[in-house]
């Protein structure tokens, strides 16, 4: 099973759906969509949080997050 | 005839829009200056609030409300959204919504939208083209949002005013024939049921409405205790699951808004890395964002640390023309003495802050424009989270440097309220302006002038440990504060970074204007009213004898053949020993002894309240120096001569001055930040907590400083 946090920078992939419930509405909201591509930019100074490409839009989201997005 | 009544009178209107929608421009255009910034009610999140002429008969009263991504809130913006929504009985709630959105992200737009026709109140879709023309080949057909979604669309541009005029006009449409937008939602089997029970038991006639309390009751303000129950009773019996119910519907939503999306919008452009992608290589690069982002914060800093210095001084001068003014055209007495030393002066500890929070202001609104603000965070974000501050406390933390007040009224743009609230309590530890009048004096005392290497100076090493220790001394209370302020909320990050603009310079006009009329109206009030209590503590004694004082220092003119300098200077210093603040001084001295503290530091203390520099000018008045020239050098003499009567030794000794030094660095002597605190917490709790802990910081801190040294 892969999870975004383990994209290599530049890498994509596609979203399937999500771990933890909570977190879900409000990664839908931003648009993490079932289907979507999901494209790792680059990450902050440390490694967190993640800089991603989520269909169009420009999202960031921290490692403990992005372990809940679950990738086809 | 109905028409004719429904025309009078006035029409609510709620401007509603994700984040970054261009919703304050929309705003802005609409309202002009012609808006009131005030504070929801219960929570420091800005309720702006400003009306319009639809006709002439009717008036549009707009209210703004915070940006939100959906009716399940994740902040304190989206509650308050939601609270209103859902509660007819709200004053603020409204008669029409103007539902703004950013054309070039529809997708994610269109979910609240689709939440808010649910809830059956006339909604009109503003729809921001104003960054639309930066992308090539990107075109909407509105007519065909129309068509699907049967909701009137108005394109508007935030940016040269396009499309005012149709929204009004569609609003008094709207509003004459009230056109309710039919909730097309389809509920599963278990909400239906749910919701048509709720619909039974209370007074919600709206489904969504039903499905919305079902979801939230524990956290709406207007149900009562009695309604709560009842509500869950029935989420018990029905076995309920709100959060599949959420996942559920907002993906439905989704299903629709997709497809929809994908017609309406024509994309020509092949762009694959557009601006923003370029620009963010450089500017959220590991090493050269980092670089970039500091760099920004020392212009910050420069700017209300240098640039600010100027106006400053300015109203500084003006204020003290007007006391000299007022002093030669009054008649001596009680009344002038409270107008120029109380009121002048407080007046003008008003004003001077004006000119650094027109400059912060200018400055923070330019980045948040852009879309800088959000790539600060990114940035910063693993740092600070562990000392439970935001990426947007950096910006405080350093303008607090120059000065703490423009830099917590900052502080508002942290969505996250227990991140706010720490960067508020702790910015004033950050060695503030104010102080380098007291260092300069005391680093004097408390370091002989000597050089290290030709080109280190002891004394600015010195200084410059003072700041180092401000800031370490924030960053720790930062990280204390987090271990014990606990919230039952999850910290999420998931935040947008949007596309960069050309700042909208309206926007940040009325930001700027904004912000320096809620200092003036809110905190002024406060500084003046402390400010006159400390003219009345300083020139007020609890006995006769601040009369004798003038009547002994006569006679003693006589026989000691004083000039008139010197015959003022006497009456204040002793004037300044019988006063409330002098007994308070002298009372207080058993406290402050064992840091190293006389009673006339003990004054010093008092008075340091109205801002620290004054503890240079207090020092004049008590050592009799006050109007012979140059205040700082003189007082500088005089301090260095001052010996303890008892023992015979300077009183500004090495561990005394270390100890002052200390102590100004980490007491809360600031009325105006209390002010601003109290204006921003809206309560007296979080100043009150402050001036406890940070006074107490530097009690115990002066003490152990004061024993290494002596």
């Amino acid at each position: 099973m892969k999870t975004a946090d383990l994209l290599k920078v530049g890498e994509k992939g596609i979203i399937q759906k999500f771990l933890d419930e909570t977190l879900s509405v409000k990664l839908l909201e931003m648009g993490f969509l079932p289907g979507s591509e999901v494209k790792l930019i680059r990450t902050a100074p440390f490694g967190c949080p993640l800089y991603l490409k989520v269909g169009k839009n420009f999202l960031a989201l921290r490692r403990k997050e992005a372990v809940n997005v679950i990738l086809k | 005839m109905k028409e004719v009544l429904s025309r009078q009178g006035l029409v609510k209107v709620a401007l509603i829009g994700n984040p970054n929608s261009g919703k304050t421009s929309v705003f802005n255009r609409l309202t002009g200056l012609n808006q009131k910034v005030g504070n929801f009610p219960g929570v420091t999140v800005d309720k702006k609030t400003g009306s319009f002429n639809l006709d002439n008969n009717t008036q549009a009263k707009l209210i703004d409300l915070p940006g939100a991504y959906s009716l399940y809130p994740t902040s304190i913006d989206e509650r308050i959204v939601l609270d209103i929504l859902t509660n007819k009985e709200d004053p603020l709630y409204p008669d029409v919504i103007v539902y703004v959105a950013d054309a070039t992200n529809l997708e994610r737009h269109l979910l609240l939208l689709s939440q808010v026709q649910d809830l059956g109140i006339p909604v009109i879709l503003a729809l921001n083209m104003a960054d639309l023309a930066s992308k090539g080949g990107y075109k909407i057909d509105s007519a065909a949002i129309t068509k699907k979604l049967g909701i009137s669309v108005v394109e508007t541009n935030g940016r040269s005013g396009g499309g005012v005029s149709e929204i009004k006009k569609e609003i008094l449409n709207k509003f004459n024939h009230k056109v309710i937008p039919s909730g097309g939602f389809k509920f599963d089997n278990g909400s239906t049921k749910v919701l048509g029970e709720i619909k039974g038991k209370l007074k919600v006639e709206n489904d969504y409405q039903a499905i919305l309390y079902a979801h939230h009751y524990q956290n709406l303000g207007h149900l009562n205790s009695d309604e709560k129950a009842v509500i869950e009773d029935i989420i018990a019996k029905n076995n309920f699951s709100r959060i599949k119910a959420q996942v559920d519907e907002t993906m439905a939503r989704f299903d629709k808004i997709v497809p929809l999306v994908e017609k309406v919008v024509v994309n020509n452009s092949n762009a694959e890395t557009s601006f923003t992608e370029k620009l963010d290589k450089i500017l959220t690069h590991k090493v050269f964002g980092s670089i970039i982002f500091i760099s920004i914060l020392m212009v910050v800093f420069q700017a209300i640390f240098a640039w600010s210095s100027y106006p400053m001084d300015l109203i500084d001068e003006a204020f003290a023309s007007l006391t000299e003014l007022t002093k030669s055209l009054l008649p001596e007495g009680v009344i002038t003495s409270l107008i120029t030393d109380g009121i002048i002066a407080g007046l003008g500890g008003v004003l001077i802050f004006i000119p650094q929070i027109t400059i912060l202001f200018l400055l923070v609104a330019l980045l948040e424009e852009v879309g800088y603000m959000s790539r600060a965070v990114f940035l910063s974000d693993s740092i600070m989270r562990k000392f439970g501050l935001n990426g947007r406390s950096i910006v405080s933390l350093i303008s607090g440097v120059a000065c703490a007040v423009p830099a917590i009224m900052a502080t508002r743009s942290i969505g996250d309220w227990r991140e706010r609230l720490i960067t508020i309590m702790v910015t004033p530890l950050m060695s503030c302006s104010a102080r380098i009048p007291v260092f300069t004096v005391l680093v004097g005392f408390a370091v002989p002038q000597e050089y290290y290497f030709g080109i280190f100076n002891l004394q600015g090493l010195v200084v410059m440990g003072l700041y180092i220790a401000g800031a370490t001394a924030a960053i720790l209370s930062a990280y204390v504060m987090k271990q014990i302020l606990k919230t039952r909320e999850i910290s999420y990050l998931v935040m947008e970074l949007p596309t960069y603009k050309m700042p909208h310079w309206k926007n940040v006009g009325i930001t700027v204007f904004e912000k320096v009329k809620t200092f003036v109206f809110e905190a002024g009030k406060i500084i003046l009213i402390i400010s006159i209590f400390l003219w009345f503590l300083a020139s007020y004694g609890p006995s006769d004898r601040m009369e004798q004082v003038e009547k002994q220092v006569a006679t003693e003119a006589t026989t000691n053949n004083w000039d008139e300098t010197k015959i003022e200077d006497e009456i204040a210093s002793r004037k300044i020993e019988v006063s409330y603040a002098g007994y308070l001084g002298k009372a207080i001295e058993p406290i402050i002894e064992p840091l190293g503290f006389d009673w006339k530091m003990g004054i010093a203390l008092i008075t340091s309240f109205a801002a620290r520099e004054v503890f240079v000018g207090t020092m004049a008045t008590i050592y009799s120096v006050g109007s012979s020239g140059d205040d700082e050098q003189s007082v500088v003499q005089r301090m260095a001569t001052e010996v303890n009567p008892e023992t015979g030794e300077l009183v500004y000794d090495q561990a005394t001055s270390f100890s002052l030094l200390v102590f100004y660095l980490f007491a809360m002597q600031c009325m105006s930040t209390l002010a601003i605190v109290k204006r921003e917490t809206k309560s007296w709790k979080w100043p009150t907590i402050q001036l406890v802990y940070m006074t107490g910081l530097a009690y115990i801190s002066s003490l152990v400083v004061f024993n290494i040294f002596s």
